[in-house]
C-alpha cells in the first residue's frame, strides 16, 4: 500500500511525495497549524460577537418572555379565585338576610293572624251565647204550646168517646196531672 | 487491486483522500485542502447561526442553531456551574468547529481536518495547557493536590500520586488521538467499502453500497458524538483547574 502511496500521489506534488501516512509528513504541519489558528480564532470572533448575542439572546428573550406568561397567568388565576371569594361571601350574606327578612315577615303575619282570630272567636262566641238564649227562648215556648195541644187533643179525644162536656181548663188540668 | 497507475488506484487507495495538497502556494503558510475546508467549516458555522433568525417561537433552522448553542450551554453549566459563562465562548467555538469539520468531512471529496493528528493534537494542547495555567493561577501550588488524592493508604500513596501525574499528562494525547483516529479510520473504511463498490460493479456492488449507507450513518453519529465528546472532556478538564478537592 505504502509503494502505491508513492506512487499515486507523487505525481501530485506539494506536500504529498513522502510515502506513508500523510498525517506524519512534518512539511504540512505548519501550514496546517497556522491555517488552523486562522479559522479558529475567525470562528471565535463569530461566536463572542455574533451567536452568543444573537442565540443566547433569543433564548434568554424566550425564557424569560415564558416565564411572565406563566407569572401573568399565576395572578389572573389568583385574581379569579379572590373574585370567585367574594362571591361566595356576598352570596351567604345575602342568603342569611333574606332568611332573616323571611323570618320577620311570618312572626309579623303570624301575631296578625292571632289577633284577628280572637277578635273573630270573640265575636263567635257572642253570637254564639246569643243564638242559644233565643233558642232556649223558643223551645219553653214552644214546649208550653205543647201542652195547650195536648190538652186539646185530650178533650176531643174525650168527647168523642164520651160525649161529655169538657171545657177546657179541665182538660188542661187533666193534661197537667199525667205528668 | 492497486496496479493500475491513474485515477482508478486514487479511488481504492484508503490513505489518499488525506494527503495535504497546497491550493495557493506561500511557502510555510500554504493555503492547502485543509486550510480551504478549515475556512468551509467556519464559515458554514458562521452562517448557520447568522443565517438562523432570532424568533420567539423558532423556525426549521433557529431550532438546529438553538439546540447546537443549547448542548454546550447545558454542559458549561453542568460540569463547570458558576464559571460557566467565562468558558461557554471556547469551549462552544471548540465544539462548533470540531463538529462542522467533522460533519463536512463526510462529503465525498472532501477533506476532514479532523482526521490529522496535528490538528487534534494543537487543539488539545490548547487545552491542556490552558487548563494547567488556569489550575495554577487559580490555586497556585495548590493545584499540585489534584496528584493527591485524599483517603489513600500513605504506603500506596507514592505509586497512586505517580499514576495520577502520568494520567494527567497523557490526557491531551489521549483527547486528540480519540478525535484523530475515530476520524480516520471511519473514513478509511468508507473509502474501502466504496472501493468495494467500484470493483465489484453491478454484479456485486450492491451489497457494500447497503454496507456503505448504514457506515455513512455511523460515521454522522461518530462526528457528531466525538465533537460532543471533545467538548466534554474540555470542561471537565477545566473543572479540574477550577475544584481542586473533588
Amino acid at each position: 500500500m505504502a509503494t502505491t502511496t508513492t506512487e499515486t500521489t507523487g505525481a501530485e506534488g506539494g506536500h504529498a511525495a513522502k510515502p506513508g501516512m500523510p498525517q506524519l509528513d512534518t512539511t504540512t504541519w505548519v501550514p496546517q497549524l497556522f491555517w488552523l489558528a486562522v479559522a479558529f480564532i475567525a470562528l471565535y470572533m463569530v461566536v463572542s460577537r455574533i451567536v452568543i448575542p444573537k442565540t443566547g439572546g433569543v433564548i434568554a428573550k424566550r425564557k424569560a418572555s415564558v416565564e411572565g406568561d406563566l407569572a401573568a397567568a399565576l395572578a389572573l388565576k389568583a385574581d379569579s379565585d379572590r373574585a370567585v371569594e367574594a362571591y361566595e361571601q356576598s352570596r351567604a350574606a345575602a342568603r342569611a338576610k333574606a332568611n332573616g327578612i323571611a323570618q320577620e315577615n311570618r312572626n309579623a303575619l303570624g301575631s296578625e293572624i292571632d289577633g284577628e282570630r280572637a277578635k273573630l272567636d270573640a265575636a263567635l262566641s257572642a253570637k254564639a251565647a246569643e243564638a242559644d238564649k233565643r233558642i232556649s227562648a223558643a223551645k219553653s215556648k214552644a214546649l208550653a204550646g205543647i201542652k195547650g195541644v195536648a190538652a186539646d187533643i185530650a178533650r176531643d179525644i174525650a168527647i168523642e168517646l164520651t160525649s161529655a162536656k169538657i171545657t177546657r181548663k179541665a182538660a188542661a188540668d187533666a193534661v197537667a196531672k199525667i205528668k | 487491486m492497486a496496479t493500475t497507475e491513474g485515477g482508478e488506484v486514487k479511488i481504492i487507495d484508503p490513505i489518499h483522500q488525506f494527503v495535504i495538497n497546497n491550493i495557493i502556494d506561500l511557502g510555510p503558510l500554504s493555503f492547502t485542502n485543509s486550510a480551504l475546508w478549515a475556512v468551509i467549516a467556519v464559515v458554514c458555522a458562521a452562517l448557520l447561526f447568522i443565517l438562523a433568525p432570532a424568533n420567539l417561537i423558532p423556525t426549521r433552522l433557529q431550532s438546529i442553531a438553538e439546540s447546537l448553542y443549547e448542548v454546550v450551554d447545558n454542559m458549561t453549566h453542568e460540569v463547570l456551574h458558576e464559571n460557566a459563562r467565562t468558558y461557554f465562548p471556547f469551549v462552544l467555538t471548540l465544539f462548533l468547529f470540531i463538529l462542522f469539520a467533522n460533519v463536512l468531512g463526510l462529503i465525498p471529496y472532501s477533506f476532514t481536518v479532523t482526521s490529522h493528528i496535528i490538528v487534534t493534537l494543537a487543539l488539545a494542547l490548547v487545552v491542556f495547557i490552558g487548563a494547567t495555567i488556569i489550575g495554577f493561577i487559580r490555586n497556585g501550588f495548590g493545584y499540585l493536590r489534584l496528584f493527591v488524592p485524599s483517603g489513600v493508604p500513605a504506603l500506596l500513596l507514592p505509586i497512586v500520586v505517580l499514576i495520577e501525574i502520568v494520567s494527567y499528562f497523557i490526557r491531551p494525547l489521549s483527547l486528540s488521538i480519540r478525535l484523530f483516529a475515530n476520524m480516520m479510520a471511519g473514513h478509511m473504511m468508507l473509502k474501502v467499502m466504496a472501493g468495494f463498490v467500484v470493483m465489484l460493479g453491478v454484479a456485486g456492488g450492491w451489497l457494500p453500497l447497503i454496507a456503505m449507507v448504514g457506515l455513512t450513518g455511523l460515521e454522522l453519529l461518530v462526528a457528531v458524538l466525538q465533537a460532543y465528546v471533545f467538548a466534554l472532556l474540555t470542561c471537565m478538564y477545566l473543572s479540574d483547574a477550577m475544584h481542586v478537592d473533588h
